[in-house]
């Protein structure tokens, strides 16, 4: 009421003071009324939600948690405990899920290689980490060291990779096509916007190619047909097909994604950097690339959470990724019939993952505004 | 040809060469036969009305438009498909654009810095020592952390020249470097330049800021239909037009 008053009060001209702006309402019940009742539609939405929570939540609560069994050693064990989920299951095969048949005196490995995956990613998600270009070195090693500690070789016991399953997999898979798609992806943008026209048609009928091919029928390639197109007795190995093909996969889309960010910036970003005399390189990866990647986040994540959860696709040729390593739980006779636990499990897992993704990239977006809008 | 580039290198006071250019969009013969010969320390106003190739004229002196025939030559070194030429032309000539074309990601003490440490190979910290002299001399040393949509147009349009400057250029285009500005913004952009005219600067200068032109350049040239139709020295230029297009564009241009 003062605030008004104070804004229609009089003042000479020139002299009126800079005022707070007019009330906003406080308190959290104005807010609930403003903004959940505000209008008979919004009520009834609000009404119609509420009810929907209602429902669904508490059951699921209730069979999730309050009824649920997390000891036993079958399925039985699980329902003379309770009528809800059966966690124990999941308890009981929950290294299996992890590490897939990753040799069990061998799995410090993968955990260690999964530490010093954090320490790799440290440098590039943040830029203020003490040491940054230490780290960065040690980052661009990260995937030889990785690669030795889970293979094996030069002093550690050698694991084959049809041993390699459950998550491992899936984080094998998913950061090796996360980080090369992204790389090769701008490479193939910038081929598609060349002036020389065999890389320029190189690189469209690369995209055209991969876009309109299922991934599903790349991984096919992968497992069966390669072999007839290599020279016979080359072994190949099957996993390494499957990044290369995820890989690639992956950066066709990104390609495209890359490439309509770099369709955002105006010509006068390329002329303004071509008058310093600065040659192609420099100027894409100084003035042109920060700017178009900054736009393209967006896609740039999309591809990636994709790529992510395209992962449990190689169940189809075989690989046991956690969906693999779930379906043949499964068959244990002890535990038949529990496929709500397992792949309520396997989704929780990636919800979170891809959820840290698309967190961090709103994260990196907002660091990343520096308020220009024209 | 190569004898021709000698001769120039050797006549030594002027610095950019025209000698009987063309240029064409597709078919659109948009530069006719352009011959313009720069002296050190020259300033050159350019005006015409639209469409007449001012831009597409200075814009071929750093080879952001090639041009089909004819020859350009900038202090002694031909524009040719040369890549290395056309860089170590581009290194000696500065330009300001219309839109201030300033890198949005990069702070104003980055936009000043990236032309040094990148192609001159200055080190940082010398870098921001000249550009932070630099934008002093522009009168903004204060926003040198912030980006550039954080200042206004006037102020932004600085930065640009500044940026320029860094780069140690020995000549100078401004492509209408105060048509995007509200009016209270060019003065202090105007004053700028004339500052830098006042420093022996070569400067080439596309502008309908007909003041700025009589108080600062040697020379006015008109441009029409991708021809220049009349060059004088401003006086004489203002006071006595010699083409029919030339007073018709005068007579509206200054009628505002
Ligand atoms: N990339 C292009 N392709 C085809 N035609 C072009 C292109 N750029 C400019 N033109 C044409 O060339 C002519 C000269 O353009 P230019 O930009 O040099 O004119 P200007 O004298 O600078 O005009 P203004 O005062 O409006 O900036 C115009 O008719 C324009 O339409
Ligand atoms: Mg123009």
């Amino acid at each position: 009421m003062d605030d008004t008053a104070a804004a229609t009060q009089k003042y000479p001209p020139g002299k009126h003071p800079s005022l707070p702006p007019p009330g906003l309402s406080t308190g959290p019940l104005l807010w609930i009324k403003e903004n959940l009742f505000g209008s008979v539609t919004n009520a009834v939405l609000t009404v119609l939600a509420a009810w929907l929570l209602w429902v669904t939540i508490p059951p699921l609560l209730q069979w999730a948690f309050l009824d649920a069994a997390f000891t036993g050693e079958s399925r039985k064990d699980c329902q003379a405990q309770s009528p809800g989920a059966c966690w124990a299951f999941i308890q009981n095969r929950f290294e299996l899920f992890v590490y897939g048949f990753y040799p069990v005196t061998e799995r410090w490995r993968p955990n260690l290689a999964a530490v010093l995956l954090v320490v790799a990613l440290l440098p590039v998600l943040w830029d203020n980490v003490p040491q940054r270009a230490k780290l960065l070195i040690f980052t661009c090693a990260y995937p030889f060291v990785a690669g030795w500690l889970l293979i094996g070789g030069l002093g550690l016991k050698p694991v084959t990779t049809d041993q390699f399953g459950g998550f491992l997999l899936t984080l094998v898979i998913g950061v090796t096509g996360i980080s090369f798609s992204l790389p090769l992806g701008v490479l193939l943008a910038l081929g598609r916007q060349s002036k020389m026209p065999v890389l320029r048609t190189l690189s469209i009928a690369f995209i055209e190619f991969i876009r309109g091919v299922p991934l599903i029928t790349l991984l096919f390639v992968a497992s069966a047909m390669l072999s007839y197109f290599l020279p016979p007795g080359t072994d190949f190995n099957l996993l390494v097909r499957v990044l290369i093909m995820v890989t690639l996969f992956a950066s066709g889309y990104m390609a495209e994604v890359v490439r309509g960010g770099l369709q955002a910036i105006p010509k006068g970003q390329y002329e303004a950097a071509q008058s310093m005399g600065i040659g192609y390189w420099k100027m894409m990866r100084l003035v042109v690339l920060p700017q178009a990647l900054k736009i393209s986040i967006p896609g740039i994540v999309n591809t990636f959470i994709s790529l992510y959860k395209d992962t449990t696709l190689v169940i189809i040729i075989g690989l046991l990724d956690p969906l693999g390593i779930g379906k043949a739980s499964l068959a244990d006779a002890k535990w038949q019939g529990l496929s709500t636990e397992v792949y309520i499990f396997v989704a929780v897992f990636f919800f979170i993952s891809c959820f840290g993704m698309s967190r961090y990239a709103l994260y990196l977006e907002r660091k990343l505004d520096t308020g220009y809008r024209r | 040809m190569g004898d021709t580039a000698k001769l120039m290198r050797s006549s030594n006071d002027s610095i950019i060469q025209i000698i009987e250019m063309h240029k064409w969009y597709g078919q659109f013969h948009v530069l006719k036969n352009i011959n313009l010969t720069v002296k050190r320390k020259e300033r050159i106003v350019v005006c015409g009305p639209s469409g007449s190739g001012k831009s597409t004229m200075i814009r071929c002196i750093n080879r952001l438009e090639e041009h089909q025939q004819g020859q350009i030559i900038v202090d002694g070194i031909e524009l040719t498909d040369d890549l290395k030429n056309i860089d170590a032309i581009r290194r000696e000539v500065g330009m300001v654009f219309q839109h201030f074309n300033l890198f949005p990601h990069l702070t104003v003490l980055e936009n000043c810095t990236l032309g040094p440490i990148w192609v001159r190979q200055t080190p940082k910290r010398e870098a921001e020592e000249i550009a932070m002299s630099y934008l002093a001399r522009v009168k903004i040393p204060e926003q040198a952390r912030k980006f550039p949509g954080q200042l206004s147009g006037g102020q932004q349009q600085r930065v640009a020249i500044a940026r320029s400057l860094c780069m140690n250029p020995k000549i100078m285009l401004f492509d209408e470097p105060t048509s995007a500005l509200d009016p209270e913004m060019i003065k202090e952009v105007l004053d700028v330049m004339i500052e830098l005219a006042g420093t022996g600067m070569t400067m080439l200068v596309v502008t309908h800021e007909m003041g700025f032109a009589k108080t600062v350049a040697d020379r006015v040239i008109f441009m029409d239909g991708g021809e220049i139709i009349e060059q004088n020295e401003p006086h004489a230029f203002f006071g006595n037009p010699q083409n029919d297009r030339t007073k018709l564009f005068l007579s509206q241009i200054l009628a505002h």
